[in-house]
């Protein structure tokens, strides 16, 4: 009788359990894989980017999903793309076979998320891109929309876009180095990692640079992985090269920004610079990188829109660290895909992607609006210009990544001037002005 | 551009030939063809960065702790996982390599894949008629000469050298005139690990530390290696310098081909194969042993 008394009690408190908890009993979690190199700075990124969204999510009790109050769950998966496009497959294999997840956020190597894309989509599932820039990989949407159409962009911009931005930092700086040290004409050495992406800006290089008034001296185009770059750099001194346009995004950036601040290569750098964007560079480069500029998303002080200071005092005070682009997983989820999740009132797929393609929002970088092309198809990556998404030019300033463009900087004839608060002016290395200042 | 060339090629050069070093020498005098070489130079640039950021010690008693580690770990690699299959060159190939990426996982997981970096041991650099050449690249050239100079003293000067050279020679009759020749091979692995070690110490303020930072240095320390002439230190020296050249010129010949530095060096390699199978100093070495 005791024994029978005991066990009606604990059935008594279960169903009191479920009967105060309606939303909770038997809902399950909204899944999400986050997909990205995780023991690399980009992965870290996806991963501390979608923890963030997910605890602020959770932490109001999670998405209604209808009339369901649903609870966010991460499923992390290391795609080791830097290494193996094979095992960012498998891992893309794993989120959506193993634990069946409802929405993807990541990716980062063009070559693993073109392969990672063709999965997601063959499952219908929602991928959202964080890392490639490629325009192949949104291209596909238009040429494919049935097939493509669960494909978006979040972040960076693409290609063409990141090509154009970094064409309007090396002219903004050529028109500084022009005024302040009184050269003529601008001498540029272009140097670009051997690298399928940088084949069309050395291309664009050539073509461009002589109509914004610039000479070419030459390009240079390392190994991708090089240790050693001292060649190169003497080189570019010998031509008499006033900028170096530069386009690194592997560990060449590290070598070539240390040993050219080590020798004082008289030549200002500017372009884009993967590994200048991180938090690390100053160390990696034992300070040597110092004056570098590159292209990149994020700077500390610098602020975009109301929601962009939140967003990165959050991410530093628990990560210790800047937020790299990928780290826009935050984005993806509580800006692109919760509210929409809402709205549809559903996680089915194609509910979902017919609203979010529609949709213009805000977002930490900017807003994000998805544009079609020429013909008026589709394709899921992100827009760029005034204000939607621009990106930064940031500049290494004596340890500090400190954002420098735009400074007041006019998009096209009549349009208004934009400088986003926190934007600092550039400064010209002290052994470039002793070398030109007349 | 001639003083530029030869300035690059003698830089690019005595990293080569301080890396090639030390495989040539346990591969002349125990036959041992050590591809977890470079990997030993890995793990010891990350004791370096360890020692100095981490630890806040001064970076030349970081160089020391992890020459001295290093030299450890490369012992008991080779007492547990070289020394019981050594008469198997085709396992011990096997082994090495598996050693290498075992030790570039280990500090894939300490580490992460951060690309990270030690200071230079001196700062700045020197013009001579326009080119600029970092101290510290002077110093791995000086550093290149002078191990040269105290390996070819260890092996002609020395009683331990002589123990070298003879199992080298003929590890049998070696046995026979009563040195513990198993004994000789683990020694002089240890001083080549530890030789991996210090090319690691004198070049990690160069390089960018990260955990597949062996690879590169393996296949162009290989190509060295072959040019010369298999277990030949001279060899390897001027291999070293031959491919260091090849690359400069590449670079300030062929800017657009820069890329192709390393790809030019190891068809440089096949080409001295093809017409001199033993390498330039195969038969010398011969000789000499």
């Amino acid at each position: 009788m005791k024994k029978n008394s005991f066990f009606l009690s604990i059935l008594l408190v279960l169903l009191l359990v479920m009967a105060v908890t309606p939303a909770a009993w038997g809902a399950k979690a909204i899944k999400i894989g986050v997909i990205g190199p995780m023991n690399f700075v980009q992965g870290k990124g996806h991963w501390n980017g979608a923890t963030m969204a997910a605890e602020e999510i959770n932490a109001k009790g999670g998405l209604w999903v209808g009339k369901k109050k649903m609870k966010v769950e991460l499923v992390k998966a290391d795609s080791n793309e830097f290494l193996s496009v094979t095992d960012a497959t498998n891992a893309m294999e794993l989120l959506l076979t193993r634990h069946k997840v409802d929405f993807i956020v990541g990716g980062f190597r063009t070559e693993a998320v073109l392969a990672m894309q063709d999965m997601a989509m063959d499952y219908k599932k929602i991928f959202i891109g964080c890392g490639a820039a490629t325009d192949e990989i949104c291209t596909r949407v238009a040429k494919d929309y049935n097939t493509y159409k669960y494909w978006f962009r979040q972040t960076p911009i693409n290609s063409t876009f990141l090509g154009n931005t970094s064409f309007i930092h090396l002219g903004t700086v050529g028109a500084i180095m022009k005024k302040y040290l009184n050269i003529p004409k601008i001498k540029t050495a272009v140097v670009a990692e051997k690298a399928e992406w940088t084949e069309g800006v050395v291309k664009a290089s050539q073509a461009v640079l002589p109509k914004m008034g610039m000479e070419v001296v030459g390009v240079w185009r390392p190994s991708a992985v090089a240790t050693d770059v001292t060649a190169e750099l003497s080189a570019i001194q010998r031509s008499g090269a006033h900028m170096i346009f530069n386009w690194f995004s592997a560990s060449v950036g590290i070598t070539f920004a240390r040993q050219a601040g080590e020798l004082k290569i008289p030549a200002a750098r500017v372009g884009i610079n993967v590994e200048a964007q991180k938090d690390g560079f100053w160390e990696a480069t034992q300070g040597m990188g110092n004056y570098g500029m590159t292209l990149n998303t994020y700077a500390r002080g610098v602020e975009f829109n109301e929601l962009t200071a939140p967003f990165m005092n959050r991410y530093i005070e628990r990560f210790g660290e800047t937020p790299t682009y990928t780290a826009d997983t935050y984005g993806a989820i509580i800006y692109s895909l919760a509210p929409t999740i809402e709205e549809a009132e559903t996680l089915n797929s194609d509910k979902i992607v017919a609203i979010l393609e529609n949709r213009e929002f805000a977002v930490p970088a900017g807003r994000l609006a998805f544009i079609k092309d020429a013909q008026g198809r589709h394709l899921h990556d992100v827009k760029w210009g005034p204000g939607y998404i621009t990106a930064l030019g940031v500049q290494w300033q004596d340890g500090e990544l400190k954002g420098v463009w735009p400074n007041r900087w006019v998009a096209a004839k009549g349009a208004p001037e934009i400088t986003y608060k926190g934007i600092v002016p550039y400064k010209i290395a002290p052994w470039i002005i002793e070398k030109y200042k007349k | 551009m001639i003083l530029d060339i030869i300035t690059s090629g003698l830089i690019n050069g005595s990293v080569y030939a301080l890396l090639a070093i030390g495989f040539s020498l346990i591969f002349g005098a125990a036959r041992i063809v050590n591809l977890a070489h470079t990997a030993f130079y890995m793990v010891a640039s990350y004791c370096i960065y360890y020692g100095t950021h981490k630890m806040g010690i001064h970076p030349v008693l970081a160089m020391l702790v992890a020459i001295i580690l290093v030299t450890l770990v490369g012992l008991i690699c080779y007492k547990l996982f070289i020394n019981p299959i050594r008469e198997h060159e085709a396992a011990v190939l096997i082994a090495t390599i598996a050693l290498a990426m075992a030790m570039q996982e280990i500090m894939l997981l300490i580490f992460t894949g951060d690309f990270l970096s030690v200071p230079s041991l001196v700062k700045g650099y020197l013009e001579i008629i326009g080119v600029k050449i970092a101290y510290q690249q002077l110093l791995t050239i000086g550093v290149a000469l002078v191990i040269l100079a105290g390996v070819w003293a260890l092996l002609k000067k020395t009683r331990l050298g002589l123990a070298i050279r003879s199992t080298a020679d003929d590890r049998e009759v070696a046995n026979l005139m009563g040195m513990n020749e198993s004994r000789v091979a683990m020694i002089t692995m240890g001083v080549s690990v530890g030789l991996a070690a210090f090319a690691g110490a004198v070049v990690v303020p160069l390089a960018v530390v990260n955990p597949h930072m062996w690879m590169h240095p393996l296949i162009m320390m290989l190509a060295v290696v072959v040019l010369g002439g298999l277990g030949s230190l001279k060899g390897s020296f001027a291999g070293a310098y031959i491919l260091g050249f090849a690359e400069s010129l590449v670079v300030f010949l062929i800017p657009l081909g820069a890329f192709l530095k390393g790809s030019v060096a190891l068809c440089i390699m096949i080409l001295v194969l093809v017409i001199r199978p033993e390498g330039l100093f195969g038969v010398a070495f011969e000789e000499e042993r």
